[in-house]
């Protein structure tokens, strides 16, 4: 009967804390938006951002009206005798120099943008709070083997190394966002998150989940990761802006293969020789685009990490 | 702080080892060899396979990696595929000075521009100058580098025509010179590297020498006057200013373009470490004692502040390459990001690892450098 009554006090106080949890989850969520609609510089991000996600999201309506004309890789219009010819209202960036819709291309790079950059930034996060979680709780050999990984990794030249795979392999867009997404995983960002788990590590919470004898998995999983996840979260952000940067440079130098992208089309652009010399101001449209979406969405992704900044980082409140 | 150095330099041996030895594995991956140069039907097989026997590389990887790294350990670097009579050695050595100076010059100037506006706008906190300021840094500091580049290219070069659009020279004003550019260029690094080794020991010993601040500053500048009017006379009376001016004149371009689309990095960093340094006491108590805004700022809270900023410098060294890679490419620079990327589609690999290694070697031991800096100039730090 005793036991029977402090299982029943156990699952209620347990529906309580859930019920807790949730509302201190909520308050905190309420807090941190608060903080991040006073730093403008956040909100003017992710309004870019969302403009974007709507730019992408028109493109089969834009291109689903005549595909033989919009295709951002294979149209051709040939109603038009010239190419690229100026903007107009049938193509209001104008067509490329093959008869090619500017505006399609923009909204199908867009597409190839948020995917690469959410895959890399997915695969950067999470390596890099496992790592960091890990090498910090763990130490010694663990941490030693993969922080001389992040160094080497930092040293190592990625916009040089991925044109000697693409020798080895054919690199798609998945491909290179989950190569970017490793190597940045592995490198830098763990030893950032790694510095923040270890001010975590010796904190005495952890002391006290293990001399309650919990597993090291359970304090990790627990204890560790939940604490540091912010602090990936916007690391998150500025690794999405180091995917597209990387992707615009290398697919410009001509080493990927990608269906079409910001990068590809700055790429024709300039091997057809529209980039140099008096072209520059005369086919203006062939460049402006692109180069306008690649800064303009790197900088959105920056700006939203600046203004999540001061929600990791208490510290940098305004006091 | 001995044996810190001591063991850190046996880290940067260790690491420059694996280093090479994961590129070379990497490079030996891909597919092809020295005969893909001569890829034509009139090569016989068997001149082909005496081609392959010539350079090595028919043998099995594990002894063509044992022979690579004696020969790298001796410090020769083997021949170049595609300039073959040329060493790896021969080439580097022509194309690193070049890409070295392009980047020491635009990173010192960023980082310096961005402590300058840095300390000022956090100072001026809250003004509509740190707002423009801000603003326009980030602005230049998100535009796809290549495209401002461009911009750039466009705007100075083309339609102000102050710039030359691309390359290291004029071939035009170097036709029936008998020095090479390189001679000249390095004559240019050892003028630079003398006035600033002469700059810096005089403001390290300046202070024992001259007790006003007015003192100092008459010793620094009249010293760094005399010495700059010396090298420019002597480089008048050599003939080739000429030369070492086009030099100059070509870097400019580069320079300027790294230096405006990279300084709000660290102005924004130097804004934020400023802006900690400001709470604390000793900044209140050297107000409170009536000196002048600017000593406050200058020499009380920015020195302070400028310790992040050394972190962050670590890691635009260990960027350079990538860097090296677009801007060279777009302002046709012939340093070693440039010939990286060549040798690379040309399956050049010994050029290929050779440059890696290089750059590798040099980006560990800039970071060397920066860490034991680092440790002299911050006083909690001691080994």
């Amino acid at each position: 009967m005793e036991q029977k009554n402090t299982m029943h006090e156990e699952r209620k106080t347990g529906h309580r804390l859930w019920k807790a949890r949730l509302s201190l989850w909520w308050k905190a969520a309420c807090v941190n938006a608060r903080l991040f609609r006073e730093a403008r510089i956040g909100m003017i991000g992710l309004v870019i951002i969302i403009t974007f996600g709507i730019f992408g999201a028109a493109y089969p309506w834009w291109v689903g009206r005549d595909t033989g004309v919009y295709d951002p890789v294979v149209g051709f219009d040939d109603t038009i005798i010239r190419h690229p010819s100026p903007p107009s209202l049938r193509h209001p960036l104008g067509t490329d120099m093959v008869g090619r819709d500017i505006l399609s291309q923009m909204m199908s790079s867009t597409r190839t943008a948020f995917v690469m950059g959410l895959v890399a930034a997915t695969f950067t996060a999470s390596i890099a709070t496992m790592v960091g979680a890990v090498a910090a709780y763990y130490g010694g050999f663990i941490d030693t083997v993969f922080m001389r990984t992040a160094n080497l990794l930092m040293l190592f030249p990625f916009l040089a190394f991925i044109p000697v795979l693409s020798a080895m392999m054919e690199i798609t867009f998945l491909r290179f966002a989950v190569i970017i997404g490793l190597l940045s995983g592995f490198g830098g960002s763990t030893l950032i998150v790694k510095s923040k788990a270890l001010g975590v590590v010796n904190k005495p919470y952890i002391e006290a989940a293990k001399v309650a004898g919990r597993s090291n998995i359970h304090i990790i999983r627990r204890h560790v990761i939940p604490n540091i996840l912010s602090l990936s979260f916007l690391y998150m952000m500025f690794s999405v802006q180091g995917a597209i940067f990387s992707e615009a440079i290398l697919s410009w130098l001509g080493f990927l293969h990608i269906r079409m992208s910001w990068g590809i089309m700055l790429y024709s652009a300039s091997r057809a020789g529209y980039l140099v010399g008096p072209q520059l101001s005369r086919y203006w449209w062939m460049w402006v685009p692109a180069g306008v979406g690649i800064s303009l969405l790197c900088a959105a992704f920056y700006l939203v990490g600046r203004g999540l900044d001061p929600i990791v980082n208490p510290r940098l409140r305004r006091r | 702080m001995g044996r810190y150095v001591v063991r850190r330099i046996i880290q940067v041996v260790g690491m420059t080892f694996a280093f090479v030895t994961i590129t070379f594995l990497i490079l030996q991956a891909m597919p092809g060899d020295i005969t893909n140069l001569y890829i034509s039907p009139e090569i016989p097989p068997e001149v082909r396979q005496a081609l392959r026997e010539r350079f090595g590389v028919d043998q099995p990887v594990l002894s063509q990696y044992a022979r690579y790294i004696t020969n790298f350990l001796r410090g020769n670097l083997g021949y170049s595929f595609r300039h073959y009579p040329r060493t790896v050695w021969d080439i580097i050595r022509e194309r690193l000075p070049r890409t070295f100076v392009l980047f020491f010059t635009a990173t010192v100037g960023y980082f310096y521009l961005g402590f300058t506006l840095g300390k000022i706008i956090a100072w001026k906190r809250g003004t509509a100058l740190e707002y423009t300021t801000t603003v326009g840094g980030v602005f230049l500091y998100s535009l796809f580098l290549p495209m401002y580049a461009l911009l750039v290219i466009w705007f100075f070069a083309l339609r102000l025509g102050w710039f030359p659009v691309s390359q290291f020279i004029t071939p035009r004003l170097w036709r029936g010179v008998e020095v090479s550019s390189n001679t000249i260029f390095g004559y240019i690094i050892l003028s630079a590297a003398l006035f600033v080794a002469l700059m810096s020991l005089v403001s390290v010993y300046g202070k024992k020498y001259s007790r006003t601040r007015k003192a100092r500053r008459n010793l620094y500048w009249g010293i760094g006057g005399i010495t700059l009017g010396i090298l420019v006379t002597g480089w008048g009376i050599s003939g080739y200013a000429h030369l070492a001016a086009n030099i100059f004149h070509h870097l400019a371009l580069p320079v300027i373009t790294l230096t405006t689309g990279a300084f709000a990095g660290s102005m924004l960093l130097m804004r934020d470490s400023m802006l900690e340094t400001i709470k604390e006491d000793y900044v209140m108590a050297a107000r409170a004692k009536g000196l002048p805004d600017r000593e406050v700022r200058d020499r009380h809270a920015a020195r302070t502040a400028l310790l992040p900023m050394v972190t962050s410098f670590t890691l635009a060294i260990a960027s350079v390459l990538n860097g090296g890679i677009i801007t060279e490419n777009i302002f046709s620079w012939p340093g070693m990001g440039q010939t990286l990327v060549k040798s690379i589609q040309t399956n050049d690999w010994p050029l290929a690892l050779g440059t890696f290694a290089f750059t590798g070697i040099f980006v560990l031991f800039a970071h060397l450098a920066v860490d034991i800096l680092y440790a002299v100039l911050d006083p909690r730090i001691r080994y």
